[in-house]
């Protein structure tokens, strides 16, 4: 008897651990095949396609170029410190000759790198992201509690969720360049231009998956809420809040996605510093290398977004009560 | 003043707006309930049961007549009046202590300190037997389990009346027998009035003072009500080969299958306890 469920025993978990090394396998190994074969029809497909920028990029001249855009970055680099040297070095001969001499400092202006292009449209999908985020959900929240508020507001998010970010452009920059006079501006006007574009594009996935969440909150949970008489800044914190909070995260991380497509388009069209304005230019600019390097942001700006909706979703199991969502 | 101090439903009834018109789920509803009685209404589904238990909840307010609680009229749900609901409606985020502990801060809050707070909620969740997992979540412990939190949270309230809308409906028979032994022992201790819900004739016989029994809907009301004169504590072995119990397990089951025999076609039926749930969720 002992021998036989012994066997069967092992046998059984031989049988799983194979499973898993199977899964484990399919996990890694069909990525990797799907990968090769899409590598393999880009490099046999650009070799045939020849345009006025000479020869569609395959993916060796596109690695070429992102070495080359990495060596631009360091080269960029090593010349903004040299010249903040030159400048302390002189600074420090006209003091020594002259003590009354208050030395200026000047700051280096020399044409953004691909890498700071990378940075500035990070800082600026955060910043309009937050600010969708910060106007969506608290409103989300009023309108899924309140019938009355969401027939109201409904025919105005209806009517604006589905404009494209480039109709809002020209007239955010107005508005801006209007509104936003000051003698030292803290933010460029470019900035602000871009930040307004992507929190008005993507507030409506955030504001509605809220309204929705909260009006969904099981009424059973909402009857005990009503026997303890919560009042009603409890009954949105313990109850409401928690209930809804996958639906706010699947909307944030919906609006997250538009934001970073939206950004892009905006700085190309605005010619607002960003990895936008970097693609542009290098459309402009024309030169053997501009179509590969336009690849390497394509990529680049796909990397991006991928690893900002990575990071939403590690968020949300952090925050998240219902830890077996499942999350996509 | 003593004499104040009971629950009066006084001529309840209650009418829904459907699609199809208004439907009268309760007409002339008139029971009282002295303190410390326990009270099981039993019928058949969809005869607006638990419409008269969220009407004595405030749940839902009655079209006509009203609920008396001590001489007030219940215009609204509040914690003296605890509900058990069926499903149990734990807050699934909090642990059993939290969920328990959101109730007594909230009754409490001005009467109780910290550390008065946090034994209460202790003792109540010792009272349910649930003292070894009060730090779980309701989805890492069995249905049984958190319908007792949900009976702690509830007796956590002090509440004068503990309604209980087919508290162990979703349970298995063994798990069941044990929650009502439990239920027995605690009110015996607390002597708190109850008017629960149940589908079970035996549950109705072994716990109640009184059963009482509603006629089906549309216009459902109180058909007959049997008093239970079953010395206490009683003991559900002794009982199963008693005659008064048995006399009593017959007498309601000649009223459900026999008087009030459920006709209706089974769509129909289900179409009426979706129409009265509808409500409920509406006020909510």
């Amino acid at each position: 008897m002992n021998i036989i469920s012994l066997s069967r025993l092992s046998v059984s978990s031989l049988s799983f651990s194979d499973m898993s090394v199977k899964s484990a396998a399919r996990a890694l190994f069909l990525p990797l095949i799907g990968l090769t074969v899409f590598l393999m029809i880009w490099h046999v497909g650009a070799s045939r396609i020849d345009t006025s920028l000479g020869q569609f990029p395959g993916p060796v001249q596109v690695y070429e170029q992102s070495q080359a855009l990495i060596g631009d970055h360091q080269r960029e680099r090593a010349r903004e410190q040299a010249f903040y040297e030159r400048q302390e070095a002189r600074n420090a001969d006209r003091v020594a000759k002259d003590p009354n001499y208050v030395a200026k400092i000047r700051t280096y202006t020399g044409k953004p790198t691909f890498f700071d292009q990378i940075g500035t449209s990070l800082i600026t999908v955060l910043a309009g992201f937050i600010l969708a985020a910060v106007i969506a959900i608290p409103l989300g929240i009023c309108i899924g509690l309140s019938e009355s508020l969401y027939s109201a507001l409904n025919p105005i998010i209806q009517l604006f969720k589905p404009v494209s970010p480039l109709a809002w452009l020209p007239l955010v920059t107005m508005l801006v360049s209007a509104l936003y006079v000051s003698p030292d501006p803290l933010f460029a006007k470019s900035f602000l231009t871009s930040l307004f574009t992507v929190a008005l594009c993507c507030l409506w996935p955030t504001l509605i998956n809220t309204a929705v969440g909260v009006s969904a909150v099981s009424p059973d949970l909402t009857n005990v809420s009503k026997v303890l008489r919560l009042p009603w800044s409890v009954h949105v914190r313990r109850i409401v809040l928690p209930s809804s909070i996958p639906m706010i995260f699947t909307g944030l991380r919906l609006s997250l996605g538009i934001a970073w497509m939206v950004l892009i388009a905006a700085e190309m069209l605005a010619q607002n510093p960003g990895l936008g304005k970097f693609v542009w230019d290098e459309f402009q600019n024309g030169s053997s290398n501009s179509l590969a390097r336009i690849m390497v942001a394509v990529l680049v700006i796909g990397l991006i977004g991928f690893g900002l909706d990575r990071i939403m979703l590690m968020i949300q199991r952090k925050v998240s009560w219902d830890k077996t969502a499942v999350t996509r | 003043m003593q004499a104040k101090k009971n629950l009066t439903l006084s001529d309840v009834s209650i009418e829904f707006d459907t699609a199809s018109g208004t439907f009268q789920a309760l007409q002339g509803v008139n029971l009282t309930i002295e303190p410390g009685e326990f009270v099981s209404l039993i019928g058949h589904s969809g005869c607006g049961k638990s419409t008269v238990l969220n009407i004595v909840a405030g749940l839902l307010q009655a079209t006509t007549g009203g609920v008396i609680l001590n001489g007030r009229e219940v215009n609204e749900p509040g914690p003296e009046r605890a509900v058990v609901f069926q499903n149990h409606s734990l807050l699934p985020w909090l642990t059993a202590y939290q969920n328990v502990e959101l109730a007594v801060k909230q009754v409490f809050r001005s009467t109780k300190s910290k550390a008065e707070i946090h034994d209460w909620v202790e003792f109540n969740l010792e009272r349910v037997h649930m003292a070894h997992a009060m730090h779980k979540r309701p989805d890492e412990i069995s249905g049984g389990m958190k319908q007792r939190v949900g009976i702690a949270r509830a007796l956590a309230m002090q509440p004068q009346v503990l309604l209980m809308d087919e508290p162990f409906g979703a349970l298995d028979a063994l798990t069941r027998a044990h929650l009502q032994d439990s239920l027995m022992e605690i009110q015996a201790d607390l002597n708190c009035t109850v008017i629960m819900i149940t589908h079970d004739v035996d549950e109705a016989v072994l716990l109640s003072d009184r059963i009482v029994m509603m006629t089906n809907g549309p216009s459902a009301t109180i058909g007959e009500i049997l008093p239970i004169e079953l010395e206490r504590p009683r003991n559900r072995i002794e009982l199963a080969d008693d005659t008064q119990y048995n006399g009593y397990r017959h007498q309601v089951l000649r009223f459900l299958y026999e008087k009030q025999r459920k006709v209706e076609p089974i769509k129909a039926r289900a179409g009426s306890k979706s129409a009265a749930e509808l409500e409920v969720r509406k006020t909510a």
